[in-house]
């Protein structure tokens, strides 16, 4: 297991150097003189030179990245240019939104799906089943965004059950903060929750046709029973990778999600960076939503090792 | 004990079972005999009421008087692994691979509630230690894919028989194992009916098996019972043309008249073939597997010479290599005194000297192609020559198909006919040397017996030479004039057939033979030659 | 053989959908270039079936235009994704456990952690933002999808014995791979196909709607769902219409998807 967990955690920290690589060169080296970028056409040389100064831009490319990254080791992210703070403090700031909004909806998606997978499994065939099954088709091909306008609609517009957008901040209290995050996550759930619950019955009913179960049956367990002490853990692998994918479906769309919202996310951030040319804050959220993927993958494995006893075991 | 009375079972309005009528007595070890689609298997889950949805059934099956196909779902569950215990063909595939083997045991406690958990897995120890999995080699806590296929299903048993169930259902227990661990397991059978007084009704297509253990044998086809008797007194009457018939297949001695000659068509010469030792530790590499070790062989043309051993002793491995397929790590081969090199190195004359016929004979055609091009996929090697359809039609009549098969798809033919279009793709370019690679290991007895007059045929008419592949003792000692043994990667014996199986000289030989079921001599009225 | 009830609904919608975008290129209601702000925001009447937006064109001229931008970016997408990702995950099967086949699935992994829509921000902040980032972004996340499911279906073909006869036919790697892994395993692209489109379509709405797609006047729904959301207290319909469109284009795609999946699986159809 240890040996499992060593290996994984060497190929997360291959990939984090690598796509480092990749957000560097198409961020400071494609462009050309990212402090000419960032200041536009009409800048003076003089506000360029200083700029280039700032950046530190009159390195070379590997004394610039290796600077970059061990900046980003030790919490460094550098200065944003525009807001004239270090990036690390306004990234901290907002991760404090798009964290627990990302993880809210993770929370929501996987305690609808699976329940609704299993039975719908279960009840294979049924008019449940069916209604599921269609339900959760029409989940799948709703955009989130568009799910999300529907909901400001019909909960804020309509019924004022909940505010429109904004985030008053969790110095007013959790139950506030959560109130204000609970459309924004069941907007970005409910669609991957759809997803998840046809992968867990599907994944359930290949697994109810092996071999084991059979067995299972021979012993004298019920149906239900084979299902729930026999099938059950060994249809949550295939689950595990959807999940682990939808992670990184809920980041993206939960930056696309604060702007239906005005939440004032890592999302809202990086438009801003991006539409004030300020590189810096753009490389950096990248940087930090690539690693959020790439742990996600890392801790995904290490379930897989959990479930799966043919993996712990050196493969 | 246990009786069947006219049991009748359609699936989706299609009848699989008709008429199936006999009776187990307490002890009795009943063996029920078929070919592939006789309705052996469906007849044990109509017992277990393990049916497949659609299924329809008719008529009685009591244990001890009680009707089971008139039993509610809970009560069969209580009869099912408390009065009835079963196993199935596939050890691999029949253990949940993410519980351990003591859990998965004690569960046929737990289930039917007749231990705390506790005492389940002292049961379930017991049990183990009982079908030959000691506890100092075998923890509880093993999981499944730690263990062998022959320990699998020892596991398989142990489940099945924890409760003591006064009947043990064995559906092909041993048709997935090899010859050695097949002895070993159905040992452990028999030694458990006799201990336990238990029923056993044990369900295969191998005749030798039943001869060996059944005191009663049904004989089955297409869905209904053609024969039952003693054991003995069946074999020795064979009062039914069926059973004869299949038994006649089954020790089928095909007409050979080949006569090889003294010139080599393939040497071996200390061939070692290795694979690299999975990486464990990162920075330290283990030895590397050496899957054939040292092998020296020579097959003359004309002749047909056997390689037998159990499976992972290296066949595969020495076979891709004659085939130019893998590099070998030493040694050489010589195919017509030319050397045999992997891959691209390998020049298309030489490749067309030697085909092969596989074993599987769903796996061996791309689906998607006609038989026609699957036919003439060797003249990759030449060039397609102009009436590409008369050679095609020319060799699918030598295997005694019409050539208008050439314009159908692979999925509209049998097992048998399969064969044949693999064996007329193998001839097309006439090639001096045909591998045959379990080829008929996958067949019915009866197909398995004409596939071989064939192979014998096509030995007499075109004077091939065949290197014959087989885990099959009995089909190996009727098409070959040499055998060679093969054990972990070694040859252990080698010599005339007729020599080595009636005077083996070396002990794994010996010990292969001994495990070989045989139908005792003084049952058979038709001797062989 | 009947087919699938959700193939013939599938592929109804989606044929609705082809229809109108290639009617588009020649007639639309009214020209959506032409802006008539002295009808804007009319309900649904004789001469604008669907109403008007913001700045009086017809909607739906628009949503037939927009269709167009929403297609193509999938289309193209998708394209991108087989035409790299099946090579790659051809090549990845044929050399499997070899130093190629570690590089693409190293390769595949490092994609895998950029989802579409930041590799679209990376792009925008340099080269600003276009359609063609659309497509470029949704492309390159799906070259890892195509490159994974093609290898894996590809190993397992490669284990059957019609690839060792061939093989010692004396046929080569790249020879085997077309002739007989592609064919049989292209009803599972076909299937991922139809996915990865209706995928496509979504995350395109999504770019274009925070801006990172297709720029105006050029009509795309993510655009008009994004312009309606100011118009959402006094005229949800804008906001309704493009979505209505989104979800039936992508619903008819995965109902095609299934469908086919169904058909072209002979598992599946066995059981039924």
């Amino acid at each position: 297991m240890i040996r499992f967990a060593a290996s994984r955690l060497l190929s997360l920290t291959l990939s984090l150097l690598l796509a480092s690589v990749v957000v560097f060169a198409v961020v400071e080296v494609i462009p050309g003189d990212p402090a000419s970028y960032m200041l536009g056409l009409n800048a003076a040389p003089e506000a360029v030179a200083a700029l280039r100064d700032e950046l530190g831009l009159n390195g070379t490319l590997w004394t610039r990245y290796f600077g970059w990254v061990t900046g980003m080791l030790t919490g460094d992210f550098g200065q944003s240019y525009t807001y004239r703070v270090p990036v690390s403090d306004l990234i901290a700031q907002r991760l404090w939104v798009s964290l627990p909004l990302t993880l809210f909806a993770l929370l929501i998606s996987t305690v609808i799906a699976f329940p609704v997978g299993l039975i719908a499994a279960a009840r294979r065939g049924t008019p449940s089943d069916y209604a599921i099954m269609g339900v959760t088709q029409l989940g799948i091909a709703v955009p989130n965004f568009w799910f999300a306008m529907l909901l400001v609609l019909v909960f804020a517009v309509n019924l004022h059950w909940f505010n429109a957008g904004g985030f008053p901040g969790w110095e007013n209290g959790l139950l506030i903060g959560l109130k204000s995050l609970a459309l924004p996550a069941i907007a970005l759930a409910l669609p991957q929750a759809s997803i998840l619950a046809r992968v867990m019955r599907s994944s359930l009913l290949e697994t109810l046709t092996q071999d084991y179960i059979r067995t299972a049956r021979a012993k004298g367990l019920t149906r239900a029973q084979a299902l729930r002490r026999h099938a059950l853990r060994n249809a949550l692998i295939p689950v595990l990778t959807i999940i682990g994918l939808q992670f990184s479906f809920l980041i993206a769309g939960a930056v696309i999600i604060e702007n239906v919202f005005y939440l004032p996310g890592l999302g809202r951030l990086i438009f801003q960076g991006i539409t004030q040319r300020d590189l810096v804050v753009v490389e950096s959220v990248v940087m930090i939503l690539v690693f959020s993927v790439i742990l996600i993958t890392f801790l995904v494995d290490l379930a897989y090792a959990a479930v799966d006893p043919r993996l712990r075991s050196g493969r | 004990m246990i009786s069947f009375q006219n049991l009748t079972l359609a699936i989706h309005g299609t009848p699989i079972l008709n008429d199936i009528s006999f009776e187990l007595g307490q002890g009795q070890i009943f063996g029920l005999v078929g070919e592939s689609g006789s309705g052996k298997s469906m007849t044990a889950l109509a017992l277990m009421q393990l049916l497949p949805s659609g299924s329809l059934v008719g008529g009685h099956v009591e244990v001890d008087g009680a009707d089971v196909l008139a039993m509610s779902e809970p009560e069969l569950c209580t009869l099912r692994g408390n009065d009835i215990g079963m196993i199935f063909q596939e050890p691999m595939t029949a253990l949940n691979p993410v519980q351990t083997i003591g859990d998965q045991v004690a569960e046929t406690m737990l289930i039917h509630g007749t231990a705390t958990k506790s005492e389940a897995a002292v049961i379930a120890r017991k049990m183990l230690d009982r079908v030959g999995l000691p506890a100092d080699k075998f923890p509880s806590s093993r999981y499944p894919h730690e263990l062998s296929g022959g320990q699998r299903q020892r596991v398989c048993i142990a489940m099945a028989i924890a409760l003591r169930p006064k009947l043990l259902i064995a559906d092909e227990p041993t048709t997935a194992l090899d010859v050695t661990t097949q002895a070993q397991i159905l040992e452990l059978l028999r030694e458990l009916v006799a201990e336990e007084n238990m029923s056993l009704l044990l369900i295969t297509h191998d005749l030798a098996v039943v001869a060996g253990m059944a005191d009663h044998v049904a004989v089955m086809r297409n869905g209904a019972l053609v024969e039952q008797g003693p054991t003995e007194q069946l074999f020795k009457t064979m009062s039914h043309p069926y059973t004869k018939q299949l038994f006649e297949a089954s020790s089928h001695q095909p007409n050979r008249t080949g006569d090889p000659q003294e010139i080599p068509i393939l040497e071996i010469k200390n061939a070692v073939r290795e694979y690299a030792a999975p990486r464990r530790k990162l920075f330290h590499r283990f030895a590397p597997f050496r899957a054939v070790n040292d092998v020296s062989f020579t097959l003359m043309r004309g002749e047909s010479l056997g390689l037998v051993g159990e499976s992972g002793c290296g066949k595969s491995t020495l076979t891709r290599a004659i085939l130019g397929l893998d590099p070998l790590q030493g040694g050489e081969i010589h195919l017509s005194g030319e050397p045999v090199l992997a891959g691209e190195h390998m020049p298309a004359s030489l490749r067309q000297k030697v085909q092969i016929v596989f074993q599987d004979p769903y796996g061996s055609f791309n689906p998607r192609h006609k038989v026609q091009r699957l036919v003439m996929e060797p003249f990759h090697l030449t060039k397609v020559p102009e009436n590409p359809r008369e050679h095609v039609a020319n060799a699918l009549e030598t295997v005694g198909l019409p050539s208008d098969a050439m314009d159908r798809y692979i999925h509209e033919f049998s097992g048998g006919q399969r064969q044949r279009i693999a064996i007329a793709r193998a001839l097309v370019l006439h090639p001096e040397l045909i591998v045959l690679d379990e080829a008929v290991s996958a067949l019915d007895v009866s197909i398995r017996a004409q596939i071989l007059d064939l192979l014998a045929d096509l030995q007499t008419r075109l004077g091939l030479s065949y290197l014959f592949i087989s885990h099959d003792l009995t089909v190996v000692r009727a098409i070959t004039d040499r055998v060679l043994v093969m054990q972990a990667g070694q040859i252990v014996e080698q010599g005339p057939t007729e020599k080595v199986f009636t005077t083996p000289s070396h002990p794994y030989t010996q010990q292969l033979l001994d495990a070989a079921p045989q139908i005792p001599d003084d049952w058979q009225e038709t001797k062989h030659a | 053989m009947r087919l699938p009830v959700q193939l013939v609904l599938g592929a109804a919608l989606t044929a609705i959908f082809a229809l109108a975008v290639a009617l588009s290129f020649i007639w639309t209601p009214h020209d959506v270039t032409i802006l008539t702000i002295a009808d804007k925001l009319q309900g649904p009447s004789g001469k604008y079936w669907l109403g008007t937006d913001h700045f009086g064109r017809d909607m739906l001229s628009m949503l037939m235009v927009g269709a167009r931008t929403s297609i193509a970016v999938a289309i193209v997408a998708v394209g991108i994704g087989i035409g790299v990702g099946v090579p790659l995950g051809l090549m990845s099967a044929a050399n499997r456990g070899g130093l190629l086949d570690e590089v693409i699935m190293r390769g595949n992994d490092l994609i895998f952690a950029f989802p579409s829509l930041v590799i679209a921000i990376l792009i925008t902040a340099v080269f600003g933002p276009s359609a063609l980032n659309a497509i470029l972004a949704i492309g390159i996340f799906n070259i890892p999808v195509f490159a994974r499911v093609t290898r894996g279906a590809a190993l397992s073909v490669w284990t059957l014995d019609y690839i060792l006869a061939a093989r010692t036919c004396g046929k080569r790697a790249l020879r085997i791979s077309i002739e007989h892994i592609l064919p049989n395993i292209a009803n599972l692209l076909i299937v991922q196909g139809t996915i990865q489109f209706s995928l496509g379509i979504l995350a395109e709405a999504g770019l274009s709607y925070v801006g990172l797609g297709a720029q105006p006047p050029t009509p795309s729904w993510g655009r008009m769902l994004a312009d309606a959301q100011t118009y959402i207290y006094n005229d949800p319909r804008l906001a309704f219409l493009p979505g209505i469109a989104i979800v039936m284009m992508v619903l008819g795609l995965n109902l095609m998807g299934d469908g086919l999946r169904d058909l072209l699986d002979p598992r599946i159809r066995r059981e039924r």
